[in-house]
């Protein structure tokens, strides 16, 4: 039987909490359960973390909204166990196309080399991925879903956080010892404690329209300046699954945001970019305008904030949803260790300083986008159209006409978590401290798989690599012996293609094709370390098993 | 203002007055409209070609020099 995930409803329940009040505050409860507030609870979940999900309503998003999700997003459904789900409904697309007028000026490919699982971006309507996650979420033990419980009231105390909730059973209250406000751009949350987001509002309005048709256009994002069916604005093409086609239409300013979601001014719209003839529904429409802002601090207290609720950014890049995924992401093993009593609670004040520092690079870049896609002043519109018009002929021009800088993860280079390379230990690539592990083909247990898998999901790992005559003999008991402790870590052992060998306790992964050693510059001996969220948070020549104790701990605060 | 500037303030161009001819004449016939976009492009194509974006910042400062917002 299958599932129409645009009207899927989810059941409420009434809560144990309305009988008798729990004994002890739950470890995590999580406002908000849109694609971050499931992203986190699922992480949690998936790590043994005790956590309450707690959503306003009983349904889906409606409509394609987010619809672009990168690689780095994709790599971490993986881990929480959604990605091929995710894939096999979404349409993968890497290569982009902007037009002005009616010419082609500018051609670019996201994801121009081989070896990597995942595409640049697959599109899919948001509610197929709240579907896949919520379903995903449902799997999972530790995890309490309670829909229809719209959170009234907070209070911070000393050692939790009491939420008034209320339901159609009537209200009533849950302690928690952390909360995650995942409720996105209007969070209620946010307002309770009276706090602010601080950027810009952009004077334009966008009109999205979801329409289901069989069109010819290739699987690609295409953007047009200044087309002949939609003089002087822009339009954005992408195609969704089950024939579904997104365009996004900009208005500007003056234009009527009721009257223009009526079909009678919607359908001309789609007319003149698809022709007279053209046969098509449509699915969803609506009219937008954006602002590029963030909170000042994402955590207060024992609240954190992630996603939509902390920082908002222009549709162009892509990079709503998708960085609200890298913050659950990067906040979830955190919480976890601190839930656990195994790193401080200074931690959690890393989550905020790393995923601000990421959210501050989406505003740049999606601000940057906007003013050049929608100009605000003659002479901004004079050098927007110079760039185009010299994009034909001059390649720097072309790379200049920003139609969008689409999501990648942010780089956290200056996070206090990293241990700075060692003097003398030179390497030349991108998997820098700091940096998301990039993905390779490799071999285990004689079949064909892919790295970020073999990276253990909740715990650090480290990879070491092996030479031809160069095997993990000499290391192979300190390497097994890190998996022990309170912080451990769990070994990777890459090795050439054709090179046999089995380590106690360590999985050995066979570099077929010579990727890995080549993105991260390894030479035998040389030694990764990554954390729970795959981000790079130290890297040596040679392997020491102290050095690397020194670095979990400075990656959890207990330096 | 008074640091050593990499802009280079002193005259570069071999036979400028030619140059200044070229740079009038090359706007024969446009209308303002079309004069401003070739200054565009031409800002464009240059600051290209100079590429260092310390020359960049810098001219863009001079040139802004002396002129008020309104």
């Amino acid at each position: 039987m299958s599932v129409n995930y645009a009207s899927l409803r989810f059941e409420y329940e009434r809560a144990p909490d309305h009988d008798a009040p729990a004994s002890s505050p739950y470890p995590v409860a999580i406002v908000g359960a849109g694609p971050v507030g499931l992203a986190t609870a699922i992480d949690l979940a998936q790590q043994g973390v005790r956590t309450v999900l707690l959503d306003n309503d009983d349904t889906v998003s409606s409509g394609s909204r987010a619809i672009c999700f990168a690689k780095r997003t994709l790599e971490i459904f993986d881990r929480l166990g959604c990605g091929d789900r995710m894939i096999e409904k979404g349409v993968s697309w890497n290569v982009g196309k902007v037009f002005l007028q009616d010419e082609l000026v500018y051609t670019f490919n996201l994801l121009p080399e081989t070896g990597h699982s995942r595409p640049a971006f697959i599109n899919l309507q948001q509610y197929y991925v709240e579907g896949f996650l919520a379903e995903r979420a449902m799997q999972l033990e530790p995890l309490q879903l309670r829909w229809k419980s719209n959170v009234t009231g907070v209070t911070q105390h000393e050692d939790h956080v009491e939420l008034q909730v209320e339901t159609p059973d009537g209200a009533y209250p849950l302690k928690a010892r952390y909360v995650v406000a995942a409720d996105g751009s209007r969070s209620a949350m946010r307002k309770l404690l009276g706090l602010d987001s601080h950027g810009r509002t952009f004077k334009d309005r966008f009109l999205i329209a979801d329409v289901k048709m069989k069109a010819p256009f290739p699987t690609e994002r295409w953007f047009w300046f200044d087309p002949p069916f939609h003089r002087n604005q822009s339009v954005l093409l992408h195609r969704q699954p089950d024939n579904v086609w997104r365009i996004d239409f900009q208005l500007g300013w003056d234009a009527d945001p009721v009257a223009e979601k009526e079909p009678e001014r919607v359908i001309p719209r789609v007319k003149a970019l698809l022709g007279e003839d053209a046969e098509f529904e449509l699915e969803w429409v609506s009219v937008y305008t954006f602002s590029c802002l963030r909170m000042d601090d994402f955590r207060h207290g024992r609240i954190i904030f992630a996603g939509d609720s902390a920082h908002g950014v222009s549709p162009f890049g892509a990079r709503g949803a998708n960085s609200g995924v890298q913050d659950a992401d990067n906040l979830a093993w955190k919480l976890k260790l601190v839930v656990n009593g195994d790193a401080p609670h200074t931690l959690l004040e890393t989550y905020a300083s790393e995923r601000e520092y990421a959210a501050d690079e989406n505003i740049l870049n999606s601000t940057r986008a906007t003013d050049f896609i929608t100009p605000k002043s003659a002479v901004s519109r004079l050098f927007r159209d110079a760039t185009l018009n010299l994009a034909r002929d001059c390649a720097f021009a072309r790379r200049m006409a920003n139609s969008g800088r689409l999501s990648v993860p942010a780089v956290l280079r200056d996070s206090t978590l990293n241990t700075p390379d060692k003097e003398g230990d030179a390497f030349n690539c991108a998997m820098i401290p700091g940096a998301p592990c990039v993905d390779a083909p490799v071999r285990v247990d004689d079949r064909d798989a892919w790295l970020l898998p073999q990276t253990h999901g909740s715990a650090f790992t480290g990879i070491y690599f092996c030479g031809l005559g160069h095997g993990p003999e000499v290391c192979a008991q300190s390497l097994a012996a890190l998996s022990n402790g309170r912080l451990p870590v769990h070994a990777l052992v890459v090795v050439p293609r054709g090179m046999m060998c089995t380590v106690p306790g360590v999985t050995v992964v066979e570099d077929v094709e010579g990727m890995v050693a080549h993105r991260f510059d390894a030479r035998p001996g040389t030694f990764y370390l990554l954390r729970p969220d795959q981000h790079v948070c130290a890297r040596w020549r040679a392997f020491d098993a102290a050095s690397v104790t020194a670095a979990v701990k400075r990656a959890t605060c207990n330096g | 203002m008074m640091n050593r500037m990499k802009l280079n303030l002193e005259l570069n161009i071999a036979d400028h007055d030619a140059f200044y001819e070229r740079l009038i004449d090359t706007h024969n016939g446009l209308s303002d409209e079309a004069s401003h976009m070739l200054n565009a492009k031409l800002v464009l194509l240059l600051a290209n070609h100079i590429g260092d974006n310390e020359v960049l910042k810098e001219a863009l400062a001079m040139a802004r020099q002396g002129l008020a917002a309104n």
